[in-house]
């Protein structure tokens, strides 16, 4: 019984990604070291670009970035539905992403690449699969801001 | 460190062989070069093999197995695609340290007819928490596909820019019986070819494959000794960067930044520059990877690579031009069994130094200096410099 309790307890979505954080509404976070380098791995152990030793402080991610580059993938692993747009984002504070690209068509992004390019983009999340002990993961993606 | 030598090659044409073992096919490579090399398994002092998909499977004790177990010492390399360059290095290692006078270094691959999409690198138990096709892809081709990317969008170069690449690749390849592949392509073939990551069509992306290269290396006074007044190459860089931190690295793998560094030492260690370079074997495993590549090893300047690729009038990469790239065929058409290909290309690159019979289609006219350039995701990166 007691087990059952713990399962109805926390039965929760969960993050995809331990950077993915679902409250108090859904963000992504980074560890910043001093020097300015921004890690997407909350339990980061040092700063590869200066050496420096963590633990860092946790910063909240903008929800808004920019698209760097991206690319349309059409040949994935079964069960990976494709055409789809995966995209590089650099956010503000000076990480970047890697993020299905939403609400864009993959023939026109093809077609005109360059309207693709520093195209300014927001965080939206959606439940991507359920896991073995029941519950939702949630998936990051990005799409055109709306404003 | 002391001079080290190309004193013997071998290789077998890359293909499929469904019917034999890793170790049967790096143990081909290896008396091909013993022999070439005037040389029996005797003979050599320290063994390194060079393999990724087997490499818990002690690959390199079970290639002595088959040719001659002499219990030297062994040593097994993996570093992703650079694997086989890496066991040339250790190879060279090994002699300019003067620690040993002949070695052999064997890369073997056998990857049957698994895709080169990568590995998946996310180590969670639970396939639900697979992030590939959720977060994006973090496979090989998102990766190149995006190095094409980027180089559109800096120089507004295009998709046709690129499937001329893969033409000119597949055109040498049909004068290398080495090859996987020897069929010519129109440009009108590679464009419409299916496409399996924006910009890389099918014809843009190397195939997968088995194949196995070896190399015997050799110091100085050895060279004196055994090479009977032959000419051999000498290899006058051997270096092998990482990837430093860059801005998005950790993100989207940087192929370019370790590539610019590893070419400069090169070109500083062996006392030449691009411009002295007759042939390059670079690492062109999509053909986005060979553009961006042209700029990082400066055999064109910077935003330069789509007019390096059109340009003609002796200046293009194609056999003939002043600075032809890939004339095996490349990654493309050539094949790129993993750990193999950077052996194969020590082995092309001193084929056109020593105008070996296995180049005659293709031999690159008065060529006096060799560079051969490989790239492993995750990453690493070898450029050897050959001279005459
Ligand atoms: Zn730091």
């Amino acid at each position: 019984m007691a087990q059952e309790a713990q399962i109805v307890t926390d039965s929760g979505p969960r993050p995809i990604v331990p950077y993915l954080k679902l409250e108090p509404k859904p963000h992504l976070i980074g560890s910043k070291c001093a020097c300015g380098a921004v890690y997407l791995d909350p339990k980061r152990v040092a700063c590869s670009k200066c050496g420096a030793s963590g633990p860092f402080p946790t910063v909240d991610l903008s929800e808004r970035g920019k698209v760097y580059v991206f690319s349309v993938i059409h040949q994935s692993f079964p069960g990976i539905k494709t055409p789809y747009v995966t995209a590089i984002v650099d956010l503000p504070e000076g990480v970047s992403v890697r993020t299905n690209l939403l609400d864009v068509d993959p023939e026109q992004a093809q077609k005109e690449p360059h309207k693709i390019f520093g195209m300014p983009v927001e965080m939206v999340t959606q439940v991507a699969s359920k896991d073995r002990e029941g519950h939702d993961v949630i998936a990051f993606s990005f799409r055109p801001t709306r404003n | 460190m002391r001079n080290v030598y190309v004193l013997g090659t071998g290789m077998i044409k890359f293909g499929r062989y469904p019917d034999r073992t890793v170790p049967q096919l790096g143990a081909e490579a290896a008396i091909i070069a013993l022999k070439d090399a005037g040389l029996s398994i005797k003979d050599i002092e320290f063994f390194v093999s060079g393999n990724l998909l087997q490499a818990s499977a002690m690959v390199g004790q079970r290639i002595l197995q088959q040719i001659g177990q002499t219990g030297i010492p062994v040593v097994n390399v993996t570093n992703a695609c650079a694997t086989g360059s890496t066991a040339v290095r250790e190879a060279y290692m090994a002699i300019g340290s003067g620690m040993y006078d002949i070695a052999l270094a064997v890369g073997c691959e056998q990857m049957g007819k698994a895709g080169l999409l990568g590995a998946n690198r996310d180590g969670v138990t639970d396939p639900a928490y697979n992030t590939e096709g959720k977060l994006g892809s973090g496979l090989m081709p998102a990766v190149f596909g995006q190095a094409g990317i980027e180089h559109m969008r800096k120089y507004g170069t295009t998709l046709e820019h690129m499937a001329k690449i893969s033409v000119k690749s597949h055109q040498h390849a049909t004068k290398n019986p080495f090859s996987q592949y020897r069929n010519e392509v129109t440009l009108g073939d590679v464009m419409q070819s299916r496409m399996i990551a924006y910009p890389n069509t099918l014809y843009m992306c190397c195939p997968t494959g088995d194949g196995a290269a070896a190399a015997v290396l050799v110091s100085e006074d050895k060279l004196r000794q055994l090479a009977a007044g032959r000419k051999r190459p000498k290899i006058a860089a051997s270096v092998l960067t990482s990837d430093p931190w860059t801005e998005r690295d950790l993100t989207w793998p940087d192929v370019s930044t370790l590539t610019r560094s590893a070419a400069k030492q090169a070109y500083e260690t062996a006392g030449i520059g691009p411009k002295d370079v007759s042939l390059t074997e670079l690492h062109d495993c999509f053909a986005t990877a060979e553009l961006v590549h042209y700029e990082n090893l400066q055999l064109c300047g910077d935003g330069e690579a789509a007019k390096f690729i059109e340009e003609g009038g002796g200046k293009h990469p194609d056999l003939g031009g002043h600075a032809p790239v890939n004339v095996s065929g490349g990654l493309l058409s050539k094949g790129h069994p993993l750990g193999a290909t950077g052996v194969a290309n020590i082995c092309e690159v001193t084929w056109h130094l020593t105008r070996d019979d296995r180049a005659k289609e293709r031999q690159v006219p008065d060529a006096k200096v060799g560079m051969a350039h490989v790239i492993g995701l995750g990453s690493a990166c070898t450029i050897h410099i050959l001279t005459m």
